[in-house]
């Protein structure tokens, strides 16, 4: 009778609750990393149906954001911009390419492109461009360097979390109004420092005050 | 217990590799993890709508109306024709100022200088890679051109080239027309355009 169980059993119950906390552990570290926006959205980078280059016509020609996105300063909506905005160039520049092909198609029957949208708030969220595009926050903030993609990816998490990060301490983003759609300006000698310094300023000289209240964001 | 950390080591592993690091590029569009609420049934801008047959959910105005931003008292400000011919000249409603100026030059380099070029010379970028036959802004023909006729080109387009009304107001229009009377001015300017206050920093330089 004495001999039914081995010596090493007395630690069996330790091993197991071991082994229990090792997967718990794993499985909370797994959720907080995958389950959140961070993961779900960051790079979401859609193959669009004509191949659209910004680093080429913002970038290298230098297009302003505002050519095409033109009512992001006076409306709540930032606008992707029409099939005629791009045939304004493109009935003599490449006018036979064939990456062009479904743009030509679009403006000869005029059904619109169906350009896979990539940021989305969630339709409870209220969210207004012309707010922030007038305060000087700039498009570089919460989209990334566009003007240096190739193909438009999802640089920034937009969790409710991100955008109150901001709305606490808008100094760390906010720039002179003239630089807003400028995305490489840095402010002074590009540091953390010399941005926070005008940018308390600037909260300072308009009287910045973000919005932290629930109704702000979801009316 | 050796085993069983194995298999959970193996398990991480094929985890990490069928889904990968935060950042990662990727075509999978973004999991709504609880979506409630996140897409609901009401229009939103750019979307469409099964509501309308054409599917469309922003609809064209109906024939004879015009928004209600747009003043219908005012045919000169919002078309550039007085009865059947172009006028010349600012409309009433509109005040000439530096700031007024100052929105005319910022609409034309958004809207207008990949083509026309800074100066309105007609050699904007665009022109290096293939756009031909864009017009000198400060040539003679539309220096004489009246103001009204440089609106409608501007609302409606002519030519080669396509209109920019549904993209600039008609108020900003007008400060375009104004910025280009400017730049065809600098291109011709004697000393004596210059305020007197200002003509001693042109002098230093
Ligand atoms: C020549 C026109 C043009 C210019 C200039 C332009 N864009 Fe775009 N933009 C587009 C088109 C077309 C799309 C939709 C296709 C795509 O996503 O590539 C788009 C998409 C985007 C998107 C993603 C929209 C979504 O679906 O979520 C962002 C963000 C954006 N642009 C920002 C910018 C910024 C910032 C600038 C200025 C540096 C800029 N764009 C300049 C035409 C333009
Ligand atoms: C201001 C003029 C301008 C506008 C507006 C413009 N483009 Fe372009 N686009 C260009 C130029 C210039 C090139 C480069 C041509 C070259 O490389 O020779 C180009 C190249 C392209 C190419 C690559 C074509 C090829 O065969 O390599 C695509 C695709 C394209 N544009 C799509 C668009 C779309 C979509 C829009 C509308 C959102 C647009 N463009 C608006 C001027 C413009
Ligand atoms: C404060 C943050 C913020 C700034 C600054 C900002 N955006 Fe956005 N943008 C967003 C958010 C959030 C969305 C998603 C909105 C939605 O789905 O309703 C968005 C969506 C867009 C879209 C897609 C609209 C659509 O319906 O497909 C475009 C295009 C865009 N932004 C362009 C721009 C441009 C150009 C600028 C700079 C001039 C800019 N944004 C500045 C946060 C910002
Ligand atoms: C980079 C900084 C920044 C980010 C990110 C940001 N905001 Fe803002 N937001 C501001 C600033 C600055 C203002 C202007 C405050 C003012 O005018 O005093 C503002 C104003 C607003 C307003 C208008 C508030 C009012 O009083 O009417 C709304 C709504 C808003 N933000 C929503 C959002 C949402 C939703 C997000 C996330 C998707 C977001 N913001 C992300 C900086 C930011
Ligand atoms: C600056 C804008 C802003 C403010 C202020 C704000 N929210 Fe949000 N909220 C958001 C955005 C953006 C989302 C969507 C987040 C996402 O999709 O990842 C959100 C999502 C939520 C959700 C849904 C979360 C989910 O994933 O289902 C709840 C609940 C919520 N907010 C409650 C609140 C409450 C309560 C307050 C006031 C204390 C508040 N919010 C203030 C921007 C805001
Ligand atoms: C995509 C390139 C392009 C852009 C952008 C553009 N134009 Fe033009 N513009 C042209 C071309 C090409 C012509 C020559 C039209 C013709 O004679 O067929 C022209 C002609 C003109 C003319 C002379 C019309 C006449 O009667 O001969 C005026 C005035 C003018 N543009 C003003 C503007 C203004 C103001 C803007 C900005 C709002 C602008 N253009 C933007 C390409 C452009």
């Amino acid at each position: 009778m004495a001999n039914l169980f081995p010596k090493e059993t007395n630690i069996v119950p330790i091993k197991i609750i071991l082994c229990k906390v090792i997967t718990v552990i794993l499985i909370v570290l797994g959720i907080t990393y995958y389950f959140t926006p961070k993961y779900t959205r960051i790079g979401y980078k859609p193959t669009q149906p004509v191949a659209f280059d910004h680093s080429l016509h913002a970038g290298q020609l230098g297009l302003d954001c505002r050519y095409c996105h033109s009512f992001g300063t006076v409306s709540s909506h930032s606008n992707v911009p029409t099939t005629q905005t791009c045939m304004n160039c493109h009935r003599q520049v490449k006018s036979n390419s064939p990456k062009l092909a479904p743009l030509r198609e679009s403006w000869e029957t005029g059904k619109p492109m169906k350009w896979i949208k990539i940021h989305q708030a969630p339709d409870y969220v209220y969210f207004n461009h012309s707010a922030h595009l007038n305060r000087g926050i700039s498009c570089a903030s919460c989209h990334g360097k566009i003007n240096e993609m190739e193909v438009v990816w999802h640089d920034k998490s937009h969790s409710m979390g991100w955008c109150l990060e901001c709305h606490r301490n808008p100094e760390f983003h906010i720039r002179p109004q003239e630089e807003v759609f400028n995305l490489d300006w840095k402010a002074g000698d590009g540091s953390t420092k010399a941005q926070v310094e005008q940018g308390r300023e600037l909260v300072k000289k308009w009287g910045v005050n973000p919005s932290q209240n629930c109704q702000a964001c979801h009316r | 217990m050796r085993y069983y950390l194995l298999g959970l080591f193996v398990a991480v592993t094929v985890v990490l590799c069928v889904v990968g690091f935060r950042g990662q590029k990727t075509e999978r569009p973004p999991i709504e993890i609880f979506d409630d609420m996140d897409r609901q049934a009401k229009v939103k801008y750019q979307k469409p709508s099964e509501f309308f047959a054409d599917g469309q959910a922003s609809r064209m105005p109906i024939s004879g109306t015009v928004p209600a931003t747009i003043p219908i008292d005012d045919q000169y400000f919002v078309t550039g024709a007085i009865g059947n011919q172009w006028g010349d000249g600012m409309p009433k409603s509109v005040t000439v100022s530096s700031k007024f100026m100052a929105a005319g030059k910022e609409r034309y380099e958004i809207n207008c200088r990949v083509c026309h070029g800074s100066t309105g010379m007609g050699n904007g970028i665009v022109t290096q890679y293939g756009l031909a036959g864009v017009a000198n802004l400060t040539d003679e023909r539309i220096r004489a051109m009246s103001d009204g006729e440089i609106f409608n080109t501007i609302t409606k387009g002519k030519g080669q080239m396509m209109g920019y009304g549904a993209n600039i107001t008609p108020q900003d229009r007008w400060a375009v027309v104004a910025y280009i009377r400017a730049l065809q001015r600098s291109q011709k300017a004697s000393l004596s355009d210059v305020p007197e206050t200002e003509r001693e920093k042109l002098l230093k330089k």
